[in-house]
């Protein structure tokens, strides 16, 4: 717990600092979302809500180790950090918070935007409460990969993208479910499945590849 | 023996089809010293990644008995905190009960008192390197593996180094030192190992 603790409480100091990092994708998911309530009709508003935190999680996810492993924090937190589990847990955690988070709370905003009504946007925000973590969790093995290439991007989103295709489903298919009054407990269900199993194998996964990255 | 801090035996590292160096074989007691010298190119921060874990070598085995200390070429500061609060997160992921006072202390003997609440970004090239220094007087590891430590400082920073150095190894610490600049007091017992000839 003090590993997670220690490593959370540092990278959100990091990020309040560098606060255009974490606003960019969020920013993003509004620009998106405005261009599309524009765009596009009121009858796909989860779905394309969805899509669009998912597009705005792979923006945020392919960079949260770039600057650790540039300065060389990312070797000194392999060489100290016994177990890393709890470590790379503090530092997903901290990211989720200032990515995934936000993009739940703005959800409703967006929802009432792109439908005019409030029906079903209790479940939307849930569901991107359970999925956006999964989300990010899954990103973090994409992004613990590519982080030794030194050019994520692109090549993350490509990798993570169709590890993203359960969690879309589930997660879009219960808002959509809401927005048209229907039963939502099954999907819910399996999102938090999802979240579950995401949450017991991702750090390691990740752990490995950023060992393996510092290999050269 | 049994009061080896680090033991290497017969490691072999290759880079493509260039063989780094094959059978290579170190230990380590307390109070010594291993200077690691060579051209550059000759592996001597291959061999340094490999003594603290960060890269397995292709053949041969490392033990270390104790808890070391990397500093490499990279500084493992991050430009967008302080240095006290870039030494209280190494001492966190490293479980040292080091607190605020003897951070303080270490930042002060460094030279870095003054730039204590500067974010490190702001700090130069040396400043920066000296509060890698700092990572030496906080930390209790007692195997210290240093990558040109005498990068961008000055002479009273290098002065500095030898001090430390000198200090560890009294206080029954070892460590593995790359260079290719004379390290500034080079006291008995201190091995040199040349690769790359």
């Amino acid at each position: 717990m003090r590993l997670f603790f220690t490593q959370f409480r540092r990278d959100l100091l990091v990020a309040v600092r560098s606060r255009s990092d974490a606003a960019n994708p969020l920013a993003f998911f509004v620009l998106a979302t405005v261009l599309l309530g524009l765009g596009a009709g009121a009858e796909l508003a989860p779905g394309v809500i969805w899509v669009l935190a998912l597009f705005a999680n792979v923006l945020a996810v392919e960079g949260v180790f770039r600057r650790d492993d540039d300065d060389g924090t990312l070797e000194q937190l392999l060489i100290h950090a016994q177990p890393l589990f709890p470590a790379v847990m503090g530092k997903l955690a901290a990211h989720w918070a200032l990515s995934g988070l936000p993009v739940a709370v703005l959800s409703p905003v967006a929802a009432i935007m792109l439908t005019g009504s409030t029906t079903g946007v209790g479940v939307l925000v849930l569901t991107l409460c359970i999925g956006t973590p999964a989300l990010t969790l899954l990103g973090a093995i994409g992004s613990a990969l590519t982080v030794a290439t030194g050019r994520g991007g692109l090549l993350v989103a490509v990798l993570v993208l169709p590890f993203y295709v359960p969690v879309l489903i589930f997660g879009a298919s219960a808002s959509t479910a809401a927005m048209l009054g229907d039963p939502v407990a099954f999907q819910l269900l399996a999102l938090a499945a999802l979240l579950a199993a995401s949450l017991t194998a991702a750090p390691f996964a990740v752990g490995k590849a950023l060992a393996i990255s510092q290999e050269y | 023996m049994e009061d080896d801090l680090l033991v290497a035996e017969n490691i072999r590292c290759a880079v493509g089809d260039r063989v780094l160096f094959d059978e290579l074989s170190l230990s380590l007691q307390p109070g010594e010293l291993v200077e690691i010298r060579g051209p550059n190119g000759s592996g001597k921060s291959t061999l340094l990644r490999c003594l603290v874990g960060l890269h397995e070598p292709d053949a041969g085995e490392i033990h270390r008995t104790v808890d070391s200390l990397y500093v490499g070429h990279r500084s493992g500061i991050c430009g967008r905190l302080t240095p006290i609060e870039n030494l209280r997160w190494l001492a966190g992921i490293a479980g040292s009960n080091a607190d605020d006072v003897s951070i303080r202390a270490a930042l002060g003997h460094v030279g870095l008192g003054d730039a204590r609440h500067d974010v490190c970004d702001s700090l130069s090239a040396g400043q920066q390197r000296r509060l890698t220094l700092a990572r030496l007087l906080v930390s209790p590891a007692p195997l210290w593996i240093l990558d040109e430590p005498l990068t961008a400082l000055d002479d009273d920073g290098r002065d500095l180094v030898g001090d430390l150095l000198t200090r560890h190894r009294t206080t029954g610490g070892a460590a593995v030192c790359a260079t290719h600049q004379a390290l500034p007091t080079v006291p008995a017992g201190t091995h040199a190992l040349t690769l790359g000839s």
